[in-house]
């Protein structure tokens, strides 16, 4: 269990978390999810007592990093895959970090089975892929068997099959009870891992939902539709309540009325509709629209992200019907 | 700290560089201290008569014996703050100090290892460059024995002063965090420093001479009366102004290392 109270960080006037406050529970996947240079890394390092926090507190079990005994032993981190000396062997940084907490030996050659890394256990870590090194790193944080694991955008650097590797390992290490907190700039990826998702924009809180609540959200009640008497019909359902954006002389885009009540309308007003699409945005369209006045470094030119452009539409606040 | 002292042992201990930068000190203090004695042999037998009883008066045996300690100072320097700056380098810091959230502890047990590695490459180095050094120097009757007065103090004066290198080194290390800068820095006070002082006209000069961190500690490496004849500071109090350096730097190396982010 991660508590995180009120964290603020500054470096100068670069404010990198800003009031940060969330829990991350044993038993389930939690993603941690923004845009890069959101705050995500330096989140984590407070929590691993790297960086001090300008205020608030992070906790790992109830305590302090720093009051932690053995700590790799309660955390364990994968905070950045290229962590090894250039002419260490493999075997041998997990060794002189198994020695930090006094773990046994036979430990650093169970972890190494682990991540499918026997192989490469002699090589110095110059010699190693990044997908190897991030399976080190994978290593290194397993390595103390601990309740509280975080991972640094896990899968960066590795082969398909290895990042399917490292779902169902997160997958299995929360199906174990313990806390596992991952962080990662694509929605897609944390689709597929998370069960419950922070979202960081701007070292800002902007949403923490279970991700069956987050696909909710993101659910977009527009509809598309066709039909020879647009204007006619934008009418009738603008009085209705609907909101209308017209796409060419045939097209309309609606939300705010579900498809059914859309139907109904037409009927009663006598108008032939062609088509009547119902669109779902993404989501991945859902976190860009989420974290859209977030991204720090975002191409000026950039058109709307996503087709469900009314962010009102996907109910982040509350304005659903 | 045991256990962090172990873990420091081994991370010193699996990296090949390690074992060459130390052999490679080890043999530079040899080799340069024989080479010293080689030539001070040769320009005694190009004295005449009345030079050569001149050349003997002011001619320091023990000195020349272990003065390749003057070139092994920049391996274990260099090696003492790598100890840091390559964990800053690689992001392997992040890793060590998660493990040991203890920062003064990780620092602790790296010092602990790392000085207690160049205290006794220092003392092999010195016993070994002052034998073959002697050796060399019987040949034409300038040698010394270790039971002369002040010779052992000189000799083991050798394997201190690379242990206090190597304590600078890891302080250096410590404050400066960058691999580049941390050598520049350490060859700066080494190297820089003491030719700059040379520069300057005759009593500042040799006055801020004796104090610098290279001379200070080579008061060590004289037998007594020449310290005097080159107004050098007493070998202890030279030794005593030497440690503070390396103290110094390991002192701003631990504040920093406690108050910054890693």
């Amino acid at each position: 269990m991660i508590e995180v109270r009120s964290l603020s960080k500054r470096y100068g006037h670069v404010t990198a978390v800003n009031d940060l406050s969330f829990d991350v529970l044993p038993g389930r996947v939690t993603g941690f999810l923004g845009p890069n240079g959101s705050g995500k890394s330096t989140t984590m390092r407070i929590v691993l007592g790297l960086d001090i926090p300008s205020e608030g507190r992070a906790t790992v079990a109830g305590k302090s990093y720093h009051e932690l005994e053995r700590p790799l032993t309660v955390v364990g981190a994968l905070l950045d895959a290229g962590a090894i000396h250039g002419g260490r062997r493999a075997r041998d940084h997990l060794r002189w970090l198994a020695a930090t907490n006094g773990l046994s030996p036979r430990r650093v050659d169970e972890v190494l089975e682990l991540v499918g890394l026997e192989s490469a256990a002699s090589r110095r870590g110059s010699t190693l892929s990044l997908g190897m090194r991030q399976r080190l790193g994978i290593a290194v944080a397993l390595l103390g068997d601990p309740g509280t694991l975080l991972f640094d955008e896990p899968v960066n650097g590795l082969d398909p099959e290895g990042i399917v590797w490292v779902r169902k390992l997160m997958r299995n290490l929360a199906a174990e009870g313990r806390t596992v907190f991952v962080s990662s700039h694509l929605m897609s990826e944390m689709a597929l891992t998370a069960d419950h998702l922070v979202v960081v924009g701007r070292g800002r809180l902007v949403a923490d939902a279970d991700i069956a609540e987050f696909v909710g959200r993101a659910t977009v009640r527009a509809a598309r539709v066709v039909t020879p008497e647009a204007s006619k019909l934008s009418a009738v359902l603008v009085s209705a309540g609907g909101v209308v954006t017209a796409d060419g002389s045939e097209v309309l885009e609606v939300s705010g009325l579900p498809t059914s009540r859309i139907g109904e309308l037409a009927l009663s007003a006598s108008v032939v509709l062609h088509e009547l699409t119902p669109m779902h945005a993404s989501l991945e369209e859902a976190y860009m629209e989420l974290t859209a006045d977030s991204v720090e470094y975002a191409a000026s030119a950039s058109p709307t992200p996503t087709r469900a452009a009314d962010p009102a539409s996907l109910g982040v606040q509350g304005g659903e019907q | 700290m045991r256990q962090v002292l172990r873990s420091e042992w081994l991370k010193i201990t699996t990296l090949r560089s390690s074992y060459i930068t130390l052999v490679v000190s080890l043999a530079a203090m040899v080799g340069v201290s024989s080479i010293v004695c080689v030539a001070d042999v040769s320009s005694y037998h190009k004295l005449g008569l009345f030079g050569a009883a001149a050349y003997r008066l002011t001619f320091d045996p023990a000195f020349s014996g272990v003065s390749g300690v003057f070139l092994a100072q920049l391996g274990i320097g260099v090696l003492g703050v790598l100890t840091m700056t390559s964990e800053y380098g690689s992001g392997m810091i992040r890793t060590s100090l998660a493990a040991v959230p203890q920062r003064l502890h990780l620092l602790g047990a790296k010092v602990i290892i790392y000085v207690a590695i160049s205290t006794v490459i220092g003392l092999i180095g010195s016993f070994v460059s002052f034998f073959v050094g002697q050796s060399i120097l019987d040949g034409a009757g300038l040698g010394t024995t270790l039971s002369a007065p002040g010779v052992l103090r000189v000799v083991i004066g050798g394997g201190l002063y690379l242990a206090v290198l190597g304590l600078l080194g890891v302080g250096i290390g410590a404050t400066v965090r960058r691999t580049a800068g941390g050598v520049a820095a350490l060859f700066g006070l080494l190297l820089v420093l003491p030719a700059i002082a040379a520069a300057l006209p005759s009593p500042w000069g040799p006055d801020i001479s004796k104090y610098l961190p290279n001379q200070a500690g080579s008061s060590l490496l004289h037998l007594e009366p020449f310290n005097r004849l080159t107004s050098s500071l007493s070998p202890w109090v030279g030794f005593a102004v030497f440690s503070a350096y390396a103290v110094a730097a390991l002192v701003l190396g631990s504040i920093l290392l406690v108050r910054r982010d890693a």
